[in-house]
């Protein structure tokens, strides 16, 4: 009796020290591999991690997205938050066709520069007809054209430092991605709707795609790219806006 | 001289009712599930209207509109709450079933059940779980893009939103049996069963 449960005893304390190890040497590898996100603070942030970790390993062959056929386009594709920007320069911008806009891509790039709507469109295209998921629980099919994010950070050249690109918005939104999402070929800085210019309402001239994640994630009014190596460089270190407001940073459920 | 833990059990008087890994199991589950409605009907009240098929929108017509208040401020920490739940429910149920299949739980604990009760234990544990969970994979954008068929066998994304709504409705019923069931067969006798995992000998079962 005595001997069984001094073994029990031994079994539990070895099963604890290997779990606490275990644990502890998951952590570190974590972090190695770059599987701990931005937003990981709190009680709520060990489901952030858990979830990103989870993802990252499931994604690591960099899957794309379902892509559908041109019939199952939604006639009705809702457009929330910011639906016109307030902001002077940016009227005056759309009244003469966003001639005048641009967009600046610094921070760890080797030729840091502006692109204006036109240099983006004389880049390599790239046209996908993908489900629009919003958190709030809605879905809508629409097709977009635009410049994969890839081809801008290639024209700029990245540092090989660079773990974050940030996105900068005309309505000062904010939030950034990580560069498996970055160069993503699903990944695009979509300027065309449904082969129309991309309307007002749903982020014109330029918006962001990340078709691995949720609606909030597509930025809109784009104004501004950084390539950084640190999320904690920006606001409270979570990485955008929507996690300062309590709303994930990673964004793939 | 006698082992702490003898003198303990010699206190605890009583008949053995259920396992310390069914009574963790089932406290954790516990917290877990209510973490997941709470946090799940956050998520619903910031689009209380369900639809079929992969799309659907206010604008567009619904399946079900829910007789709920729009709500779309509490979906981010809803969300959250809603996801680290998921994790604890699902880490701890496959500890659960793991150990009671080594255990053989499941087949002694049956031999106590009518029917019905088999039914619906068994269906809430080995069908009712992993299709709240596969219909909850299923709304990721992220695992659509890994495994697309999780979605495209219930029909499309917004299928699998209106499954995971309904079987939430069969589990909330569930539970609601679970306790009245418990309640008229000795709610404090039950509840202090799976909480030190006996009870008192001149007791009925």
């Amino acid at each position: 009796m005595n001997r069984s449960v001094s073994r029990r005893a031994f079994i539990r304390t070895a099963l604890a020290a290997s779990v606490a190890s275990s644990g502890g040497a998951a952590a570190l590898l974590a972090r190695r591999y770059g599987l701990v996100p931005p937003d990981h603070d709190g009680i709520l942030g060990i489901g952030h991690t858990l979830t990103y970790g989870a993802h990252k390993l499931l994604l690591r062959r960099q899957p794309l997205v379902r892509e559908f056929r041109r019939d199952q386009i939604s006639a009705n594709f809702p457009a929330i938050n910011t639906t016109l920007p307030a902001d002077d320069e940016y009227r005056r911008d759309m009244r003469q066709g966003f001639r005048d806009w641009r967009l600046t891509v610094d921070g760890l790039v080797k030729r840091p520069r502006e692109f204006s709507l036109a240099d983006i469109r004389r880049l390599p295209a790239r046209t996908q007809i993908t489900q629009h998921v919003c958190e709030q629980g809605w879905s809508a099919i629409a097709e977009w054209t635009g410049v994969p994010l890839a081809e801008i950070l290639n024209s700029v050249g990245v540092q090989p430092e660079a773990k974050y690109v940030f996105f900068y918005c005309i309505d000062r939104w904010w939030d950034s991605l990580d560069m498996d999402d970055a160069w993503h070929p699903q990944t695009l800085l979509a300027y065309g709707m449904n082969g129309q210019d991309l309307p007002v309402r749903h982020g014109a001239p330029v918006r962001l795609r990340v078709e691995r994640q949720l609606g909030y994630k597509h930025l809109k009014y784009l104004s501004a790219i950084t390539v950084t190596d640190s999320p904690m460089d920006w606001g409270k270190g979570k990485g955008s806006e929507g996690a300062e407001n309590g709303y994930s940073w990673y964004a793939g459920i | 001289m006698e082992p702490v833990a003898n003198s303990l059990t010699a206190d605890l008087r009583g008949v053995k009712t259920h396992r310390l890994m069914v009574r963790a199991t089932h406290w954790i589950n516990t917290i877990a599930f209510i973490g997941l409605v709470i946090s799940g009907v956050a998520i619903l009240l910031a689009h209380p209207r369900l639809y079929w098929g992969e799309v659907g929108a206010f604008g567009s017509p619904a399946l079900i509109e829910l007789p709920l208040p729009l709500n779309v401020e509490q979906s981010g920490w809803g969300r959250s709450l809603h996801f680290l739940s998921a994790w604890v429910s699902v880490a701890n149920g496959l500890l659960y079933v793991v150990s009671g299949l080594l255990s053989s739980h499941f087949s002694k604990q049956m031999r106590t059940y009518d029917s019905a009760q088999r039914v619906a234990y068994l269906g809430v544990v080995f069908v009712l779980f992993p299709l709240m969970l596969a219909t909850g994979l299923a709304m990721s954008p992220a695992i659509a893009a890994v495994i697309p068929i999780i979605v495209l066998s219930f029909g499309g994304h917004q299928s699998a939103r209106t499954i995971h709504f309904v079987v939430t409705n069969v589990l909330v019923l569930f539970l609601i049996l679970h306790i009245v069931m418990v309640w008229r067969t000795g709610f404090t006798k039950r509840v202090r069963g799976m909480i030190v995992g006996r009870r008192d000998e001149q007791e009925q079962p």
